[in-house]
């Protein structure tokens, strides 16, 4: 009886212990290879913020931050940037104008009314103008404009039309993604209030939601203010401040990467102290560094906000 | 409270819209007429995000039009690039080419490192550390491309120099590693790397997400026959989600067509070639990046060409597109139905 | 190939909380052991030890060993992937891979071990199988069709199939017929009757009925208020445990006084 159960005993170790030596190595391949995917990824991430930090830390001062280049040649590192951050803001300011009570609007129609062929093609072709190329956006205010100016007239506000054409389909989405969070049980709750709807919606739905209202539109900011393509093509470039959005070409900070990056080194005469043969990498990597931390403080704001503020609905 | 004293209509839950053809009929207090003007400044809303999209691929089209039906001795006097003789589809069918490979190429390098980071951040990673992991990934995406194009030519070019140089030397019987290895490392391959790390993000962030769908349910029955965490993901995981990953696919395909400064700052072009070549110099060019080079300079029927131009990209990115989320629309139906 | 379990002392936590406290039992072989007991007393969450499913759920631990024929399934040298093929298990919702035929379904976890089978193994396995879990009949003409397309009692005996398909020594049933009509329900009780002469089998049960016509042996599990831990109050053969339990708690809980 005792020989037998060790028998049982051993034949049932052998059972549990064994597994297929093929199978736990294929099984333990496929872990290191997909931990390996994520550092894989993370290894330009962190290469291009390093370098990003490194080489742009070193031009950046008061005096990069609040000038302009205007009257700026050569290897001359008086100039900055301020005019690129102004135009930035500000096209991206008029842009958030346009789309945000498109988008918001749109976003409560397809969530408080739309039923039906109109609601189910709108929520297709939103999705589908998530995927516009940038630079056909910025091709489209171009050919658009012709009718209304002259054909090489470039504005601040046709980029701001531009960046609303990418920025209206991400509006949207995150609105519509935060109304549908809010409870049905409060629309009701408002209706038999005696509430109308379009006060429900204005007072309740939308008080509900604007924390992550909020979130979406900064991260639709943080989506488009480095857009380049689009402001290139319908914006153009200048070297010198413009707050009006209406009158004349607009810098902005990625097209002012792009176009010290093109301009390429400049050429020293020997003994002059005041030229630096690379100032426009620099230049280009100290843009960069401030529009990576405008683009991660719209992020991360628009993250915490929603965190701080989101009413708890579950 | 106002519904009491109308009988015909005694309980209107919720107020849906199949009611509104009733409520239309009834005469309006100043209420319902606000009601009714905010549904249609709603409705309105919607309505012109369509005639948006209409309107582009409107204009687009006539403002193309002088180009498309221009002779090809008018095009090569207006575009500089145009040689004589040359019609405009002969130039822009190498672009569309270039295009297309740069993009599938970027789409053939990320889904697999995509997938595999969707796996880590639903399946293998610490659930605590998932979500601040999934967050680093999605930072990529945050990352503004003319900052990718600054890093592809200064930092990753001159990385990646070697490392093409040594598959010209040991694969040049490869089509795509043949030719003149250029000794700038400015080419499609590098052009096609930092297009699959942007569009790694987008890729991901869908992959996971329906990788986290996979019913617990398909998994333990998987578990419970004995097989291992990489067979359960073979078994149950990727099976289910097949769908949606070739849809995230094809999105970050769209997004890989249409990137514009990532090209233009790191390729050096070329023009009416067809070439598989990816590691030679003045190969390739996409249609975005030679737009976004031209453009400054053209005016007349070159810019109609630059449009023309625009509008086959227009198209293209569209038709992926659709596809891309008529299958994420018909696989909603299909577990809806289960 | 049926084999006898012993718990002994078992503790188990989720994080800090403890679920379940001090069980120890000995499960006959080729029997049929049923647990019941209110809802949250722990009875699925115990099941779950004894083939270390419970450990897919984070932050799950035991104290307190499982052994199998004398093996402690919780051994520094024990593979969990081996114990889950030796002990499988059949769940409360039917669930055949979705994407896979029926053919396929009850191959499942036999190409997991097997790459290489002959075809006509591979048949012969599939028919031995789907007879063992009384399907061959209605599915034999439709093999290659998705399992989804059967009915729920269908699906649950193709899992049923599925799961025998591997040759396990011990066959754990968690609520199998909860989500059944009751012809199906009756299927599978008299599946289960089939199944004791080959396996090991133990069965998780909200219906006392079906406990009392399935089962050799029940268990009793109780929780005595929430937050508490969930503990074994008594075991013992099904007819004693139905006629004259020794607890209180046991003789309130079969006669339906609560849960």
């Amino acid at each position: 009886m005792s020989v037998e159960t060790t028998d049982a005993t051993a034949h049932t170790r052998a059972l549990l212990t064994t597994a297929d030596p093929h199978r736990k190595t294929t099984d333990r391949t496929m872990t290191v290879l997909i931990w390996g995917a994520f550092a894989l990824a993370m290894i330009p991430l962190v290469s291009l913020l390093w370098t990003v930090l490194v080489n742009g830390v070193g031009r950046l001062s008061v005096d990069f931050l609040s000038f302009s280049m205007r009257g700026i040649y050569g290897g001359d590192p008086s100039g900055g940037i301020y005019h690129a951050i102004l135009g930035t803001l500000i096209i991206t300011g008029w842009a958030t104008l346009i789309s945000v009570p498109i988008g918001l609007l749109t976003a409560i129609y397809l969530v408080e009314y739309g039923r039906g062929p109109l609601a189910r093609s709108v929520t297709f072709f939103v999705d589908v103008m998530t995927g516009i190329p940038s630079i056909v956006a910025g091709l489209f205010v171009v050919a658009f404009m012709t009718i209304f100016l002259d054909p090489g007239t470039r504005l601040g506000i046709m980029g701001s039309i531009a960046l609303s054409v990418l920025m209206v389909p991400v509006v949207v989405r995150s609105c519509e993604e935060m109304l549908k969070l809010v409870p049905n049980e409060l629309r009701e709750a408002s209706y038999a209030l005696g509430v109308p709807k379009w006060l429900t919606i204005v007072k309740v739905v939308l008080r509900t939601s604007v924390a992550g209202i909020t979130t979406g539109i900064l991260l639709a900011i943080a989506r488009v203010i480095g857009e380049t393509a689009p402001l290139l093509v319908a914006v153009g470039v200048t070297e010198s401040i413009n707050f009006n959005a209406f009158d004349g070409r607009m810098m902005t900070l990625p097209v002012f990467i792009y176009r010290q990056y093109s301009q390429g080194l400049s050429t020293c005469q020997e003994g002059d102290m005041q030229c630096v043969v690379d100032i426009t990498y620099q230049n280009a990597w100290g843009a960069a560094l401030v529009l990576i931390v405008i683009v991660m403080l719209l992020n991360i704001t628009g993250r915490l906000v929603n965190r701080w503020f989101a009413p708890k609905l579950r | 409270m106002t519904t009491t004293d109308s009988p015909q209509r005694p309980a209107r839950p919720g107020g849906h819209a199949e009611r509104a053809p009733a409520r239309r009929r009834r005469r309006g207090t100043t209420e319902r007429g606000f009601n009714r003007v905010f549904r249609w400044i709603a409705t309105g809303a919607g309505a012109f995000i369509l005639a948006i999209l209409a309107a582009v691929a409107l204009f687009l089209l006539v403002r193309a039009w002088p180009a498309l039906t221009a002779s090809e001795d008018e095009l090569s006097d207006a575009v500089g690039r145009i040689p004589e003789g040359t019609s405009l589809l002969e130039f822009v069918g190498p672009l569309i080419f270039g295009t297309l490979l740069a993009a599938l190429l970027a789409l053939a390098l990320a889904t697999p490192v995509a997938m595999g980071i969707g796996l880590f951040i639903s399946h293998y990673a610490p659930p605590r550390l998932a979500q601040v992991l999934g967050y680093l990934v999605d930072l990529l995406a945050a990352i503004p491309s003319v900052v990718y194009g600054l890093w592809g030519f200064l930092v990753l070019a001159p990385v990646l120099r070697p490392v093409w140089f040594w598959l010209g030397d040991n694969l040049g019987w490869f089509p795509l590693f043949a030719g003149q290895v250029s000794a700038t490392g400015k080419v499609l391959a590098t052009v096609s790397v930092v297009l699959a790390v942007m569009i790694l993000p987008i890729i991901t962030a869908v992959s996971r997400e329906v990788f986290l769908q996979t019913p617990k349910l398909h998994e333990e029955a998987a578990l419970a026959l004995g097989a291992t965490r990489w067979e359960v993901i073979r078994v149950a995981v990727l099976p289910f989600g097949r769908s949606g990953v070739i849809s995230a696919a094809m999105l970050g395909l769209g997004r890989a067509l249409g990137e514009t400064m990532a090209v233009l700052m790191i390729i050096s072009p070329g023009f009416l070639v067809y070439s598989l070549e990816i590691l030679a110099a003045s190969q390739h060019n996409t249609i975005a990046a030679y737009i976004a080079l031209d453009f400054a300079e053209a005016s007349g029927l070159a810019v109609n060409a630059l449009i023309a131009t625009g509008l086959a990209l227009f198209l293209i990115t569209m038709a992926v597109n659709m596809t891309a989320r008529a299958i994420v629309a018909r696989r909603k139906e299909f577990s809806g139905a289960n | 190939m049926a084999q006898r379990i012993d718990v002994n002392d078992m503790n188990i936590y989720y994080g800090d909380f403890l679920a379940v406290e001090g069980v120890s039992m000995t499960i006959d072989p080729k029997s049929v052991t049923a647990f019941i007991g209110p809802s949250g007393c722990g009875k699925t969450t115990f099941l779950r030890t004894l083939n270390r499913m419970h450990e897919v759920t984070p932050g799950a631990r035991v104290e307190g060993s499982v052994e199998l024929e004398g093996v402690d399934l919780y051994g520094d040298d024990i593979d969990p992937v081996a114990v889950r093929r030796n002990i499988g298990m059949v769940f409360q919702r039917p669930n055949p891979f979705p994407t896979m035929s029926i053919r396929d379904n009850v191959l499942a976890g036999v190409k997991l071990n097997n790459r290489k089978m002959s075809k006509s193994d591979q048949d012969e396995l599939v028919e031995g199988s789907l007879r063992g879990a009384n399907l061959w009949n209605e599915v034999k003409d439709r093999l290659e069709k998705p399992g989804s397309g059967l009915s729920g009692g269908q699906q649950q005996r193709l899992c049923i199939a599925r799961t025998i398909a591997v040759k396990p020594q011990v066959v754990l049933m968690d609520e199998p017929c909860s989500a059944l009509d009751p012809i199906s329900t009756l299927a599978i009780e008299d599946l289960i009757q089939e199944l004791k002469k080959d396996f090991t089998i133990v069965i998780v049960t909200h219906n006392m009925q079906q406990a009392a016509r399935v089962s050799d042996r029940t268990a009793f599990f109780n929780i005595a208020g929430t937050g508490k831990p969930g503990r074994l109050i008594e075991m013992n053969d099904t007819a004693t445990i139905f006629s004259s339990p020794a607890e209180k708690a046991t003789e309130d809980y079969v006669s339906g006084r609560f849960g």
